[in-house]
């Protein structure tokens, strides 16, 4: 980053259900949580940004903070929208626009599968595609899940351990949507959703909201001591080739994907290599995603997660811990705030405040990523 | 026998006795893309030629839709009568894969790597009464 970019104040409305809270009150209490955190009064606050998937108009949401006047911009990346918000923030203070602002994400999704609405033609397809039940995004994930263990030799109980691991760091997370641990065998008794993957392998759409006050890292001195710094954060689109959700026909060849794009680029301006990361939260959509995304990510090669997995190299006491607090499983996926809990949850650990899931060891390196439709991707690296 | 008619014009040949799915190929750079498109997504030349696709390939991977899609799904979604489908890409000689149901909804049936050739299926009828046809892959016999 050519300037030093500083989170100075975090705050998170609990992912979940939350019956007769709007997403909006939820994005309030989030950014309210931040200001209070970050000891920064809303009137000191230059430019705001704010996404949501569900909310028609997230920029509403100033009334309810105050009508200062400020900028304000709305985002939307699909599952990326978190990693959006921050590096909007972001190059608006590497700008000069604006030296102190806040993002903010919320969300608030019907149960069930996110429906990707009745009109194929907002996403570029023809109708028939959805009318004849292609337009799915499980589908998806689970074929490129079964590509990728077909050709890596990865196992179905490798699956299995990823949604264990998680769901025992949600039972850790006070915040947590779902805090009850479940073991193998609950997992693999679920329903099949998508043949290799279960219910249990799967995140849910959930309700939530997230936000962070950010700062040059000049005018974080003024409020605190040990400011998170932002080292890097990167976002990425799909190349021709990539192999994508709601794709009728992709060409028969291998190229990066946007997050190995995005991690490869994040380290690069970092100036640090994956060995040197403490603590990952990746998109785990389902478990599929997180072993790949493990590779795409650095953390190994392809194939290699089978062995880390069954040496738990990947919980809160291993050696990469990845998604400490439980990841999209166990908070499920309010999609406007998710990339902004992965950036909660790493400044919890960086700043060694996250209780029960605290890593045991030194912490001072972080690293989240975000991936979703229709082919992007978001890296950020933290440093404390 | 009802009339039948195709779900989308310009999908695959019709009426043809052997139809094939319908992809453009780009003249600057020979990518291919399915359904036609004009402008190339790989080098962005306008102006592809219209290619018909072999009908066969092999199984680059699948699923099994476990349970009835949301909108805009037209298939019967009961969840009590919901009959799973597959679906999979099939990876034909001209170097694309295609994305289609699968006539096949048994995973013991089903493995990558496998012959698999281009079928018709009826998927329900039309306003005016006629079958809405669609394309599906089957494994070869």
């Amino acid at each position: 980053m050519n300037q030093d970019i500083a989170i100075i104040g975090i705050g998170l409305h609990p992912f979940g259900r939350h019956e007769g809270v709007s997403a909006m009150q939820m994005g309030v209490d989030a950014a309210n949580q931040a200001l209070e955190d970050a000891g920064v009064d809303w009137k000191a606050i230059q430019f705001a940004c704010a996404g949501s998937l569900e909310v028609t108009q997230p920029d509403s949401i100033i009334k309810f903070l105050g009508l200062t006047g400020i900028p304000f911009t709305s985002i939307f990346n699909g599952c990326a929208t978190g990693g959006s918000l921050l590096l909007n923030a972001s190059h608006h203070i590497m700008s000069g626009a604006g030296e102190i602002g806040i993002a903010i994400g919320f969300d608030k999704h019907p149960k069930g599968a996110f429906s990707v609405g009745d009109d194929m033609a907002g996403l570029g397809l023809g109708q028939w595609y959805g009318e004849t039940g292609l337009a799915l995004n499980p589908q998806f994930f689970a074929m490129k899940t079964r590509r990728y263990m077909h050709d890596h030799g990865i196992t179905e109980d490798c699956l299995t351990r990823v949604a264990v691991k998680n769901f025992e760091n949600g039972s850790r997370n006070p915040a947590a949507w779902r805090r009850k641990a479940l073991d193998a065998e609950a997992i693999d008794n679920s329903p099949m959703v998508c043949d290799p993957l279960r219910q249990y392998h799967f995140c849910s759409p959930s309700e939530g909201a997230a936000a962070m006050v950010v700062c040059s890292a000049e005018v974080a001195r003024r409020y605190t001591t040990n400011p998170i710094l932002l080292k890097a954060d990167v976002f990425k689109t799909r190349l021709y080739g990539s192999f994508e959700t709601m794709s009728p026909s992709n060409p028969a060849e291998d190229v990066p994907s946007p997050t190995t794009q995005a991690s490869q680029a994040a380290y690069e301006i970092a100036g640090i290599g994956p060995q040197d990361v403490d603590v990952a939260q990746v998109q785990d959509t389902e478990a599929g995603h997180e072993i790949m995304h493990m590779a795409e990510n650095g953390f190994c090669k392809d194939g290699e997660q089978e062995a880390l997995l069954r040496d738990g190299a990947t919980k809160i006491g291993g050696r990469i811990p990845i998604n400490t607090d439980g990841g999209l499983m166990a908070n499920g996926e309010p999609i406007g705030a998710s990339g902004l809990r992965q950036v909660y949850e790493v400044c919890l650990q960086l700043r060694g405040q996250a209780g029960a899931r605290q890593i045991p060891k030194a912490v001072r390196t972080g690293y989240t990523q975000v991936y979703g439709f229709p082919g992007v991707s978001c890296v950020t690296i933290l440093s404390s | 026998m009802a009339n039948q008619v195709p779900i989308e014009e310009g999908l695959f040949s019709w009426p043809a006795e052997r139809p094939q799915l319908i992809a453009s190929r780009c003249k600057a750079c020979d990518a291919l893309t399915f359904p036609r498109q004009d402008a190339c997504p790989h080098c962005t030349e306008r102006g592809g030629e219209e290619v018909l696709l072999s009908r066969s390939g092999t199984l680059w991977s699948w699923t099994i839709q476990r349970f009835p899609p949301p909108v805009p799904y037209t298939g019967p979604t009961d969840r009590e009568t919901f009959t799973p489908y597959g679906v999979g890409y099939v990876e034909l000689p001209e170097g694309i894969r295609v994305e289609g149901r699968l006539t096949e909804n048994d995973p013991s049936k089903l493995e990558i790597g496998m012959q698999m050739e281009l079928t018709f299926e009826t998927f329900g009828q039309d306003a005016s009464g006629n079958d809405v046809l669609t394309f599906a892959f089957r494994p070869c016999e």
